[in-house]
């Protein structure tokens, strides 16, 4: 336990001296590490911990993204920025996830994906919601009077939020409530017998779930300063279910590796040849075939934590 | 313009797309039935089919014999798919197998990005179905009639092969149960790697003839996978008769939606779809949910 916190408070230390020793290009692209950090790690404890494996996951991101947009014009707080944007996503996923959760399996994913599908064509032909062009010049909060733009500040707006999503959902899956979700992922039946209510369960962490990747939205909203159709599209869920997977299902701390390398080899292949995408789906390949169970899996020497 | 006809009209096209959909969702459908696999990447084959061709046409100046080739050409590379990366995944959970094909997608999508470059290209109608026609005094292109009865024609032969005859009982036995069905000595892995050829080659068969309408393009893959799934599911999984019904309703319902609600036109198959599990959860045709 304190090995663990000390570990979290060390990184979290380095990551807000990131800026001090790095050039712009790093630390926007640790930021965006971040934020997608979060949004994978929200998704796993759909995935890893309550075995839902969802690929609607990037409405409430978008949703997050969209609400924080519209908002953000007409007030620079908090409640903006991260309350209103929070409430939307919760929302929406109490209604998708009240539909989504009685299927299972693979008519969940695609509940869910049709879900999210929905969502992009609303926003690709609202005009009030910029159609396929999206929101641009999304305005960064002011906190406390804190100047938004400054990036020092955003920085360690940015790494607050981020560390306290970690810790709250840190906090959930080791929760007897956390619990409960292992024993559905494991056995819904058997938990059912034992006098769960499983159905509650699973749809209080698909509501926790879509409001820790609504918050990821609206900070990605804020970071790159627009918001558009693609961020509702069916391959961005795909993208944060490849980091969780990557890193390895289970493992919150996993979800952010893999956030950390699906960025950094996207930004390094990207920058060496135009064949980014060629390399990275091989390197997927190549990872099922002979790495399954992601990098922690491997680290781990071990195949699978639970797959 | 009077009311009747240009409904017509647009049932007509409705079900080109349909039909288009149809040769699109079967493959998907059987290899989910059978190998117990969502393949993220069944759209890719369409594009696959959609570039193979355009180059053949572009080489030989001849469509009937892109129409006949590339398919065949997609079915190779479907079969060396299924026998290089999905055959270790059999025992696997659907993370793996979401995982490798999500994979696929990318690197298909930059293959094609790499041989013909990213620009839209339109696949040249074939010239005896440049015209179009008055039926029921709708003017339809004629090109899109030849996609109706030529679809409608491969997928009455996809019926009679897989209800009529011997191959096509095995197909039916293997997507029922596989396992019992190798026991039955059954070479069960070769059943597998044909299916997944076949329906690799319906979805190029269905790229090709969906070029000179909707031209080709690399994401073209991913979009149209959407559609495809959303028939899969409201035709119940694993169902040849859903996947018929599926792609006619969606393909009414898109084509509609477009005409009558401009504004909502890509939320229509959603609607119909929620709809539809509203009152079937398990799809038209899909056995009862465990």
């Amino acid at each position: 336990m304190i090995p663990r916190a000390l570990g979290f408070a060390a990184l979290v230390a380095i990551v807000a001296a990131f800026p001090l020793f790095a050039g712009n290009y790093p630390v926007k692209l640790l930021q965006e590490i971040l934020i997608w950090g979060i949004f994978a790690m929200s998704l796993d404890l759909l995935m890893g911990y309550a075995g839902m494996v969802s690929f609607g996951h990037s409405a409430f991101f978008g949703i997050g993204g969209y609400v924080a947009a519209l908002a953000l014009v007409k007030s620079s707080g908090l409640v903006s920025a991260l309350l209103l944007p929070a409430l939307a996503a919760a929302a929406a996923a109490l209604v998708i996830g009240f539909f989504s959760i009685r299927v299972s399996g693979v008519y969940f994913i695609m509940l869910t994906l049709a879900f999210s599908q929905m969502f992009y064509a609303v926003a690709f032909q609202a005009a009030w919601l910029g159609a396929e062009d999206g929101l641009v010049g999304v305005p960064r909060p002011s906190v406390l009077g804190w100047s938004p733009a400054s990036p020092a500040a955003f920085h360690a707006y940015l790494l607050v939020i981020v560390a306290l999503s970690t810790l709250f959902l840190w906090r959930i899956v080791r929760s007897p409530f956390g619990h409960v979700l292992r024993g559905i992922h494991d056995n819904e039946g058997r938990m059912q017998a034992v006098g769960y209510p499983v159905n509650r369960y699973k749809l209080l962490a698909f509501v926790i779930g879509g409001t820790v990747a609504g918050v990821a939205g609206s900070l990605y909203a804020q970071l790159v300063g627009s918001i558009s159709p693609d961020a509702f599209l069916w391959t961005t869920s795909g993208e944060a279910l490849l980091m969780v997977i990557i890193g390895g299902t289970g493992t919150l701390g996993g979800s952010m590796l893999g956030a950390a390398a699906f960025i950094l080899l996207q930004s390094m292949v990207s920058s060496y040849t135009e064949r980014w995408m060629l390399i990275l789906g091989l390197t997927f390949v190549l990872l099922v075939l002979f790495a399954p169970g992601g990098i922690l899996g491997v680290l781990r020497g071990r195949v699978g934590i639970r797959s | 313009m009077a009311f009747l006809p240009d409904v017509f009209g647009q049932a007509l096209n409705g079900l080109a797309y349909g039909v288009l959909l149809f040769l699109l969702s079967v493959g998907l459908t059987l290899i989910f039935g059978m190998l117990d696999v969502v393949n993220l990447a069944h759209g890719s084959y369409y594009m696959l089919g959609a570039y193979a061709g355009l180059t053949l046409i572009a080489v030989t100046g001849n469509f009937w014999l892109a129409l006949l080739v590339a398919p065949a050409a997609v079915a190779l590379i479907g079969a060396g798919i299924e026998r290089t990366c999905l055959r270790p995944l059999y025992r696997r959970g659907p993370l793996d197998q979401v995982l490798l094909t999500f994979g696929l997608i990318y690197v298909f999508e930059d293959l094609v990005k790499w041989i013909w470059s990213g620009r839209i290209r339109s696949i040249p109608t074939p010239a005896l179905f440049s015209g179009s026609v008055t039926v029921f005094g709708a003017t339809i292109p004629s090109y899109r009639l030849f996609v109706i009865v030529f679809g409608l024609a491969i997928a009455v032969a996809v019926w009679a092969l897989i209800e009529k005859t011997r191959l096509g009982a095995i197909i039916r036995a293997g997507v029922f149960d596989s396992e019992m069905t190798a026991g039955m000595g059954i070479n069960i892995d070769r059943v597998f790697t044909g299916v997944f050829a076949f329906g690799a080659a319906l979805a190029g068969l269905s790229g090709v003839i969906a070029g000179p309408i909707q031209s080709a393009y690399p994401p073209m893959g991913a979009s149209i996978l959407v559609p495809a799934l959303i028939v899969v599911v409201v035709g119940g999984l694993g169902s040849l008769k859903g996947s018929l019904a599926g792609s006619l309703i969606i393909g009414q319902a898109e084509t509609f939606g477009k005409v009558w609600l401009p504004g909502a036109s890509m939320l229509m198959i959603y609607v119909v779809m929620a709809l539809i599990l509203l009152f079937r959860p398990q799809g038209l045709f899909g056995r009862a949910l465990k």
